[in-house]
């Protein structure tokens, strides 16, 4: 018995070590067909079936140089793990991959993806430099923007004429809410994403910041920065906003919003057509948007290459008739996503079929990144932990704020 | 009683072992069990073993001057204390960190792990009592005593999502307003209901395999004899479906200190952190830095595997208590 | 038979039936009275089952945009989840996804069984050293947490060059099923009359011929049970199948958490609703048609004692 196992564990040890030295796939090199030849392109779930329709086209204008498109879950910390995955086992499987804008750093930073530079060059100048601010690491690019995303103000027209400017105002206008027995705003704060993309609004628009400009440094012990969180934690304890917000991500707060139950929401531009179309929607015709108050989180996706990938050059341009006028119009008027071309937020065409295009390119010129830091993960725990400790009532907001620095610190040192 | 006492212990007959028989049993008892190892030293054994070796480095460090990452090196016991002992570098972990997390998340895996299966044990056992008698249309009973099961945990948890929603079908039968998801012991108790749902079929069935050794002669001797529906319960039921009620607890335990994908669809591990257990930290840890991860993986399965010792040891769990044990009487 | 033996024989029958008729009727009434006990648990057994199961099924004939009604019977109605469940037009494949499932819950319940059953006859019935320690590596695959396999499994099989089979899937189905097969079988062969084998191996049976004709099938509601639950298990499975599987290979479970709505952030309830509708039913009906196996009892003669 003792030998077999013993015969066992050895033969264990090495398969193992054997196993770690084997490289994966093949050793991702440079290629001998000058980096060209079929692609897979990497996204999450395509809701509107789009992606399907620009893949033929590509295909058709380059019968060898195909793409092949690989659709992950639609959830995006699911997302996020399968790229992770893929890289980390070094596989030459993925080429083009759609990187939310928050894990720009953390992949870059890790070295999974290619800078857009040299014989890989890509010419931004068209874009909007938010967006390509996004794909940018330590003076480096390292994706091509392709879709934007920034927060509006959705409210109703028939109760109110002209949209408040800043937050205070919102809440001085709760009083219209309470005199029509609705509830007054709503917006994204159950424990997740879209909890810290509505507290950096508030920060922001409060003058204050969550990092400092090198990306890394937490800076939210400033009184601006309280004053922010102040303006949620004060808006859930009087009712302004209704305690139920705390289990709201996007879709319930829409749902809550069509059948009339609030005054004010804050959401993505998805929501509009949403709100004119669905059947069981009270506010077909009441409901009216303007630009946040405060200063929108940039959202959006954007387009890198693997490090790993063996057909750059066929990467870089797909990459670019993504990012083509041609391409754009399309994903705005089949996909209701927000386009990267500056130009086309003006284009008579495409505003009539997305009114809200001007309102959402007030948002997204004055909107501002989440922390850029390859350490993106545990920064935004910390912050969505802390967040919601403040705005249950549970931890003071300065507490909280102090708390959220230590954490966003230790998250920082990597340890 | 007699009869129990005979049913307790199937008679076998004295064999004594000569050398060469244990001998030739040896090897053909090594070579039964070989494939099963085989596929668990694969699929589990390298991982275990890679998340030990993996748990001893530092993850990496992000290197200033060019802003990527960099190896981290050796960190001896420093992934250990930083869940242990909360240990983030020079400081306390601060909320909002899994070194912070990790003391609640222990306790709450233990809260759902006791009141999951305690509460499973005995509606299984009843189900089971329920499913072995004799009455019609109990094949129907059987089959939808399965369904819970049989749903795939993710749309469970997408269907309980639905019902405890603030507007959901629970809020309008209890007629209230509770916010199931954002308060800290409503979320509990909608992980722990939800969970006894999903998985007391589990045990119901083990059980009930288990009371199929159990003739139907003793019962009707101890009705004979005078004894009431309760004494026969604890007397003869109990005893005799002791092995497969073993098994089935230990397994349930074991799962349950696992449990991943019911709070994490459900609740995401919130409010705060009342809901986040062992493995959804580990899931969180990955993301960040997957040595401190692996270390993470290590101490998870040291605390179970103390819970299956604890188990075995003293419990009675021990399934593999052979013929000349039990005629020592050891079993 | 003489008349006179034939008299005795009759009149001890009439006695014999008699007292049977006289405690059948006590019976009887005890039996009547319990029956309506078991019978009303049993009631209150289906509706705890069934009830979330009933509002799945209702959830799943409502128009998304009614899908948080609270009536109880789905009006408006409408097909159209389930068609949107099995149309391949947005890129779910549920029929292939079933077609998948079914293949790796297949394999991994033979394949388990097969090892489990050998490894439990030699823990249960042979004498080995080492072999407490065998059980508690077999139960320690148990004690790992799923979610940290993910990682290393993915790289191991990338490197092997096995993703987009169907192996990567069985393989480590397989190894969540063996310990509590193991376990379970090694816990009921246990308790098996051993002496029946070894009368027939004393009559010149080898020992597997012994085992497969006369222990097995006394053990036969234990073997449905693991078989069953390993079946479920591997059917449920979602960790491992979301990382290793492809979209050829892809599970119910990987196949229902990619559905989405027509917008992004939009949660399509109702379509899920009925993809789980459509991926439960089989199970149900699975153990419909196997449930009198897993309550066989020791009905093969000279046993019970």
């Amino acid at each position: 018995m003792k030998k077999i196992t013993i015969t066992a564990i050895g033969g264990l040890a090495l398969a193992a070590l054997a196993l770690s030295g084997c490289s994966g796939g093949s050793s991702g090199g440079s290629g001998s067909d000058n980096g060209r030849g079929p692609i897979t392109f990497v996204q999450g779930k395509d809701n509107s079936n789009i992606i399907a329709t620009l893949a033929a086209q590509w295909n058709k204008l380059h019968p060898d140089q195909k793409v092949t498109v690989k659709q992950q879950s639609d959830k995006a910390d699911q997302q996020h793990d399968d790229l992770v995955q893929h890289f980390q086992a070094k596989s030459t499987d993925y080429d083009v991959v759609t990187t939310d804008v928050i894990w720009t750093a953390e992949f870059a930073a890790k070295g999974w993806l290619t800078p857009l530079e040299g014989s890989l060059k890509l010419d931004t100048s068209n874009l909007l430099p938010a967006t390509v601010k996004t794909a940018t690491y330590q003076g480096k690019l390292y994706g091509g923007p392709y879709a934007s995303d920034g927060g509006i103000l959705y409210y109703r027209s028939d109760l109110l004429k002209t949209p408040p400017k800043t937050w205070d105002e919102l809440m001085a206008d709760c009083s219209i809410a309470k005199r029509a027995h609705i509830k007054c705003y709503a917006g994204q704060f159950a424990q997740y994403e879209g909890l810290t993309v509505n507290f950096a609004e508030s920060v922001n628009g409060a003058g204050g910041e969550i990092v400092k400009s090198d990306g890394k440094t937490p800076n939210l012990e400033t009184p601006q920065a309280l004053a922010g969180l102040n303006q949620l934690v004060t808006g859930f304890k009087d009712g302004d906003i209704p305690a139920e917000n705390k289990t709201f991500q996007e879709e319930q707060g829409r749902q809550a919003f069509e059948a009339g139950q609030y005054l004010f929401m804050r959401n993505w531009p998805y929501a509009y057509s949403l709100a004119k179309t669905d059947s069981t929607s009270k506010v077909k015709n009441t409901v009216a948007i303007a630009p946040l108050v405060t200063n929108s989180s940039l959202g959006g996706h954007n387009l890198a290459i693997s490090a790993y990938s063996k057909h750059k050059a066929t990467a870089l341009d797909f990459i670019k008739f993504m990012e083509s006028p041609a391409v754009q119009k399309q994903i705005v008027l089949k996909a209701s996503l927000s386009p990267v071309i500056a130009s086309l937020y003006d284009d008579p065409a495409l505003v009539k079929a997305a009114p809200y295009l001007p309102v959402l390119k007030e948002s997204i010129l004055k909107a501002v990144p989440r922390p850029v830091t390859p350490f993106y993960p545990a920064v935004t725990q910390a912050i969505q932990e802390n967040a919601f400790q403040a705005i249950s009532g549970t931890v003071a907001p300065d507490q909280a704020l102090k708390n959220m620095q230590a954490a966003i610190m230790s998250a920082g040192s990597g340890n | 009683m007699s009869s129990v006492a005979q049913a307790k212990a199937p008679s076998r007959p004295p064999t004594v072992k000569r050398g060469s028989q244990k001998d030739r049993e040896r090897q053909t008892a090594i070579w039964l069990i070989i494939p099963t190892i085989v596929i668990l030293a694969l699929v589990i054994g390298y991982p275990i073993v890679t998340a030990i070796i993996e748990s001893f480095q530092k993850d990496p460090g992000l290197d200033p001057s060019t802003g990527m990452f960099n190896q981290g090196g050796f960190a001896g016991f420093a992934n250990y204390s930083h869940f242990l002992a909360q240990q983030c570098g020079t400081v306390t972990c601060p909320p909002g960190t899994n070194g912070a997390a990790f003391w609640t998340s222990v306790g709450n895996t233990f809260l759902f792990t006791v009141a999951t299966v305690v509460l499973e044990t005995v509606l299984g056992v009843w189900m089971a009592i329920i499913m072995n008698r004799s009455f019609r249309g109990r094949a129907w009973v059987r089959a939808s005593v399965l369904v819970p099961w049989a749903i795939p945990t993710a749309v469970t948890a997408k269907l309980m999502l639905f019902m405890f929603a603030t507007y959901g079908i629970v809020n309008v039968v209890l007629q209230q307003q509770i916010l199931w998801l954002s308060d800290p012991a409503a979320a509990r108790i909608a992980i722990i209901v939800s969970d006894v749902w999903k998985t007391t079929p589990f045990m119901a069935l083990l059980i009930l395999a288990g009371l199929q050794i159990i003739p139907d002669e003793i019962y009707e001797a101890a009705r004979v004899d005078g004894a009431s529906t309760t004494q026969q319960f604890f007397r003869i039921t109990l005893p005799l479906i002791k092995p497969a009620l073993m098994v089935a607890v230990l397994f349930r335990t074991l799962d349950a200190l696992r449990m991943y994908d019911l709070p994490a669809i459900l609740t995401g591990g919130g409010p705060g952190i009342s809901t986040t257990t062992l493995s959804m930290l580990v899931v969180s840890q990955i993301r960040q830095g997957f040595n401190a991860a692996a270390a993470l993986s290590t101490l998870t399965f040291i605390i179970i595997f103390l819970v299956a010792f604890v188990f075995v040891r003293f419990l009675g769990a021990n399934v593999v208590a052979t013929q000349s044990a039990t005629k020592k009487g050891e079993a | 038979m003489s008349t006179a033996t034939e008299a005795v024989v009759t009149q001890g029958r009439r006695r014999r039936a008699a007292k049977t008729a006289d405690y059948a009727n006590v019976r009887y009434k005890r039996h009547v009275g319990a029956s309506l006990r078991t019978g009303v648990q049993a009631i209150i057994i289906v509706i705890w089952c069934l009830l979330p199961f009933y509002w799945m099924i209702v959830t799943s004939f409502r128009p998304v945009d009614h899908t948080f009604d609270t009536n109880l019977l789905p009006i408006p109605f409408t097909w159209d989840n389930y068609a949107t469940a099995f149309s391949t037009e947005l890129g779910n494949h549920l029929l292939r996804a079933i077609g998948n499932s079914l293949i790796v819950g297949l394999t991994t319940v033979i394949v388990s069984l097969i090892f489990g059953v050998t490894a439990a006859y030699a823990l249960a019935r042979l004498e080995f050293r080492g072999k407490s320690m065998l059980a508690g590596i077999i139960l320690g695959a148990s004690m790992f947490p799923a979610v940290a396999l993910l990682s290393p499994l993915f790289q191991l099989f990338t490197n092997i060059g096995w993703t987009g089979t169907y192996q990567v899937l069985i393989i480590p189905s397989i190894s969540f099923a063996l310990p509590l097969t193991v376990y379970t079988l090694t816990s009921f062969l246990r308790e098996m009359p051993w002496d029946l084998e070894e009368a027939a191996r004393i009559d010149g049976c080898t020992r597997l011929r012994a085992f497969w004709q006369v222990i097995l099938p006394l053990a036969a509601p234990a073997v449905f049970t693991t078989a069953i639950l390993a079946f479920i298990a591997s059917w449920n499975e979602y960790l491992i199948a979301s990382v290793l599987s492809t979209d050829a290979t892809q599970t119910v479970t990987v196949a229902i958490a990619g559905f989405t709505g027509s917008q992004p952030h939009q949660e399509p309830y109702t379509a899920v609703m009925a993809a789980g509708t459509i991926v439960t039913l089989p199970l149900v009906v699975l153990v419909l048609i196997l449930q009198r196996k897993i309550v066989a009892g020791l009905t093969a003669g000279g046993v019970k004692g």
